[in-house]
């Protein structure tokens, strides 16, 4: 078990105002943490600091493996989605360390690679289409490929379930178990009902963080972190969601 | 035909052509890139505030272009420095650049004395006019282009397409959003000529957008754009001799027509 990284009283936000105040976490090479809390609560800012971003305003985050070896998939909402770039592409960028004098290169194990994986997540019909193109399902497996070109040693995921079907995010979230018994997964996510069934732990974030040491989480202790919750069933799969959270994300989330 | 073979022989017209040409290149590659990463409106606010360069290059009694030159890099610089540091909000950092250039200019050509020669073809180009020192410059500035985003293809679409996650992967994002604002602050003075200050963010939107119809990819874009930004050019400047019209204004009225008769064909 290794250690990847830690992180000693942080405090971060943006324009100096303090989104993150006092957090402290480590993550080891087995983890498989999914961090809930309520919208603005920090959970953003949380990754964006671990992936270097942010500068912290206080404390320390300290990676301990190479920052290329960090799997990134941001919120989809970050995405300029008319963009003219090919899904292959978006894939070969997850490997950008060889991009700067790249037209020197064939770059041959770096398309093997990205076939390899597009091909792994069952969408190598997808190759050449633009990104615009893509339903929400398509496009995070695209991310997920991205993420994982560089084979990373953590992966970091922001809300892969937004604007996905329900299908896809069974099937999502049993890919990200499956990941989990080769690198860390640090897995953002509104959804505590869903998550718990894979995740290993919990983080609890709303301005502070709590660790939870497992993937069973009571209403009282979500209460007493800091993190009050509330049950929405919606189709067969009972959601488990914050009550803080803003009513826009479900829409997009459940329909 | 033999009309348009015979207007080769003039020097002027040989000028006007290799503008069309390299004009074409420089903004149809360069364009690519601010349409891509949806910062047309910050090149707008370059292009304005470059005039204030133009009335300081007259009253100071330099090449007109060459303060154009300083004030569009400056500008670009300002206005990334406003929003990222200054706290000002991006759209109206570029307002303040775009109007403060303006004004500059404006007082600048007030303050000097007698008549500024020239001052309408700087506002709406005159490709009739093109120097052939103006065109080495215009070749040299293709070819560092060229060169640049062939070299750095993939850096540039990967920081354009997603800034984060390019930082992320280690890349120079800040050098490479410098370098870049300085070829758009390039582009956008050497081709002022072509198409004036007030048309030029046209040759760096149109041409993309009827590139866009046919592709969704970065790279054909580029190309198809600088091919119909040459087609424009050159069928502008045609119609603009022999009509005796203004040649900026042609030419970008050529290029909406294309756009519109290409989106029209798709439509069938």
């Amino acid at each position: 078990m290794k250690k990847l990284l830690e992180i000693k009283n942080l405090s971060a936000g943006y324009d100096n105002q303090i989104v993150l105040e006092n957090v402290s976490l480590d993550i080891f090479s087995n983890d498989f943490i999914g961090v809930i809390g309520p919208n603005g609560g920090g959970k953003t800012t949380l990754i964006k600091t671990i992936l270097g971003l942010i500068k912290p305003i206080f404390g320390e985050v300290n990676l301990l493996i190479n920052k290329t070896n960090v799997g990134y998939l941001p919120q989809v909402n970050q995405i300029d989605k008319r963009f003219p770039i090919s899904v292959f592409d978006v894939v070969r960028s997850g490997k950008a360390d060889t991009a700067l004098f790249s037209s020197f290169h064939k770059n041959t194990r770096e398309k093997e690679k990205a076939e390899s994986l597009l091909q792994e997540m069952g969408i190598s019909a997808l190759r050449n289409k633009s990104i615009g193109e893509l339903s929400g399902g398509q496009m995070q497996r695209v991310f997920l490929c991205r993420a994982l070109m560089n084979e990373p040693e953590l992966l970091v995921l922001d809300e892969p379930s937004t604007y996905v079907d329900n299908n896809f995010e069974g099937e999502l979230y049993l890919k990200l178990k499956e990941l989990s018994d080769r690198m860390a997964i640090l897995l953002i996510s509104h959804d505590v009902g869903t998550i718990s069934f894979f995740v290993k732990t919990i983080a609890c974030v709303n301005r502070n963080l709590h660790h939870h040491p497992s993937n069973i989480i009571s209403e009282e202790q979500l209460a007493s972190y800091n993190c009050p919750l509330q049950i929405i069933t919606h189709g067969d799969i009972p959601h488990t969601v914050l009550k803080l959270h803003d009513e826009h994300e479900h829409h997009g989330h459940h329909h | 035909m033999d009309i348009i073979i015979e207007l080769f022989s003039y020097d002027f017209f040989v000028n006007a052509f290799l503008a069309s040409l390299l004009a074409a290149i420089s903004c149809g590659i360069v364009g690519t890139y601010i349409v891509s990463r949806r910062i047309v409106f910050i090149s707008g606010g370059i292009t304005h505030a470059s005039f204030g360069g133009i009335g300081m290059g007259y009253y100071l009694g330099i090449n007109p272009l060459v303060g154009a030159g300083i004030f569009s890099i400056l500008s670009g610089m300002g206005i990334q420095l406003f929003s990222s540091k200054g706290k000002v909000r991006e759209d109206s950092s570029i307002a303040i650049w775009w109007s403060l250039g303006m004004a500059i200019g404006i007082i600048f050509v007030y303050l000097t004395p007698g008549y500024a020669p020239n001052l309408m073809s700087y506002l709406f180009g005159s490709i009739l006019t093109v120097s052939t020192g103006e065109i080495w410059l215009m070749l040299a500035l293709a070819i560092v282009i060229i060169l640049f985003f062939t070299l750095f293809y993939r850096t540039i679409l990967y920081i354009a397409f997603d800034e984060d996650f390019a930082k992320t992967s280690d890349l120079p994002v800040g050098l490479f959003n410098y370098l870049l604002m300085i070829l758009i602050s390039l582009t956008i003075v050497l081709n002022i000529r072509v198409v004036g200050i007030i048309l030029i963010l046209s040759l760096l939107t149109i041409p993309q957008a009827t590139a866009n119809l046919f592709t969704l990819d970065f790279g054909r874009m580029m190309f198809y754009s600088v091919g119909f930004a040459f087609l424009s050019s050159f069928i502008g400047l045609l119609v603009s001799y022999f009509a005796d019209i203004p040649s900026g204004a042609t030419i970008i009225f050529t290029q909406v027509v294309i756009f519109g008769l290409v989106k029209l064909i798709k439509a069938f």
